[in-house]
């Protein structure tokens, strides 16, 4: 399974805790974990299910190339690094 | 006496009276980007608006006086309609549906528990009734295709920051855009009538300078006894309104400028009103480096610049449109500046007292009921 992770950041408001996760995309992989910490979702996506302005997600230390659709592809071992972006803080 | 709650760049405070003056009575949301408090008079509940710079917009609640706080929800943008056709603004491109920040907050009537208005940028008035748990979209207002033209000042988008529901009457609410100038619904929102007749913008072409859809005023306040009478802070001038804000008077003669954002009045006198004066939108300090506050007793008549107690050299304070708060009493006001300083008043403005020097800066002020 792959891992996600979270920036140390965002923890102060919603605890999200390093974890497993299921999925082919990293949509798939975000909508399991946010199935389980819900309130974390809007910390990440806005309303439209779009990644934040100023958030970055990273594959395996490569920044996602769709930010609106979360399409890019993760493998069984992947690392996802949801991070804050240095811009917008 | 009243307590002063007072919103910032890092955090919320709230000030108590003192021997002294004023003291810090509570803290929170260190850190924070905090861009709106306000206590609804109602049922003492205190909303705090939040910007977090990565994370997006927080709306949170207390209900006990600022001790506990739960994060309730926030305003949501609805899915444009798949054949939506965005008409284009009268300035950059079209806006995101997508919430960009809160920007107002008011109670609704008494005898409507739980109603909150809430205004956001890029200008989406929502409304909840029960007490912010959740919002609808006030859809009428939205899909107003005029509305499509409202463009941003200062910000990128436009936005909503005043809303005033009617004393006597709270299905009839007026709201005012930076740019979208001044609409009304006496139906709690179901339709709505554009009407900000006199109200003139130098930063237009001159065939479009009335053009009621296009003003900018900054902030717009009702007076609670007297809720006909409206005055507007606007980017190029001072503006009054004898028929609840759906015409206007413009007031040139208002030394040191007509340049502000933040505007006060009186809670019994109509005719009072304060202003903080900058030089200009393209120089948002105050004259000359000297702090005032104008104040008309006389329904604009005649103008006040109200000193004692302000710095009256190198003062570069920037005062923003929610930073300015009248207690229940007309004597008592603040207001808190960009620079982090924070003044108040006891006698309607003749003598200021500074409350503190090192704050973050401040976006709002409101006085509040202790709990």
């Amino acid at each position: 399974m792959a891992t996600i992770r979270f920036t140390r950041n965002i923890q102060r408001h919603v605890p999200c805790p390093s974890r497993p996760v299921e999925g082919v995309s990293v949509a798939t992989a975000l909508d399991g974990y946010f199935n389980d910490v819900p309130d974390a979702r809007a910390y990440v996506l806005d309303e439209r299910g779009r990644l934040r302005d100023h958030m970055a997600i990273f594959i395996d230390g490569r920044p996602v190339q769709d930010r609106e659709g979360l399409s890019d592809a993760i493998e069984p071992e992947s690392v996802i690094d949801v991070w804050q972006a240095l811009s917008g803080g | 006496m009243q307590h002063a709650l007072v919103a910032t760049r890092k955090g919320l405070f709230e000030f108590e009276p003192c021997d002294t003056g004023w003291r810090i009575a509570k803290r929170g949301f260190i850190g924070d980007n905090c861009v709106l408090a306000v206590r609804d008079p109602r049922d003492g509940a205190t909303y705090v608006a939040l910007n977090h710079g990565h994370f997006g917009q927080k709306l949170h609640r207390s209900d006990d006086g600022g001790e506990t706080w739960a994060e309730v929800s926030c305003p949501v943008y609805p899915e444009p309609p798949a054949d939506y056709e965005p008409e284009a603004p009268m300035e950059g491109t079209p806006y995101d549906w997508r919430l960009k920040m809160i920007w107002s907050l008011a109670p609704g009537g008494t005898e409507e528990p739980g109603r909150i208005w809430c205004g956001t940028l890029p200008g989406g008035l929502f409304k909840s009734d029960d007490r912010g748990d959740h919002w609808t979209l006030v859809e009428s207002l939205w899909r107003d295709r005029r509305r499509e033209k409202w463009f941003g000042g200062g910000a990128d988008e436009p936005g909503l920051h005043s809303i005033c529901v009617h004393p006597q009457d709270p299905s009839r609410v007026s709201i005012a855009v930076s740019c979208g100038g001044v609409w009304h619904t006496q139906d709690a929102g179901s339709t709505w009538t554009l009407a900000a007749a006199g109200m003139r913008a130098e930063y237009l072409p001159p065939e479009l300078a009335f053009d009621e859809n296009l003003q900018d005023p900054h902030l717009m306040v009702q007076c609670p006894a007297d809720p006909d009478r409206c005055w507007v802070q606007h980017h190029n001038g001072v503006f009054r309104s004898d028929d609840g804000g759906r015409s206007w008077t413009e007031l040139k003669d208002v030394p040191p400028s007509t340049f502000g954002f933040a505007v006060a009045v009186h809670p019994s006198d109509p005719d009072t009103a304060w202003f903080v004066p900058g030089v200009s939108d393209e120089k948002r300090i105050p004259v000359d480096g000297r702090l005032c506050v104008t104040r008309t007793r006389d329904g604009g008549a005649t103008f006040e610049q109200l000193r004692a107690g302000l710095p009256q050299e190198d003062a570069w304070d920037l005062v923003y449109r929610h930073a300015l708060a009248v207690d229940g009493t007309g004597e008592r006001l603040m207001f808190g500046s960009t620079t982090g300083n924070l003044w108040s008043t006891v006698d309607g403005g003749d003598h200021w007292e500074r409350v503190m020097t090192t704050l973050p800066p401040i976006y709002s002020v409101q006085f509040v009921s202790a709990d």
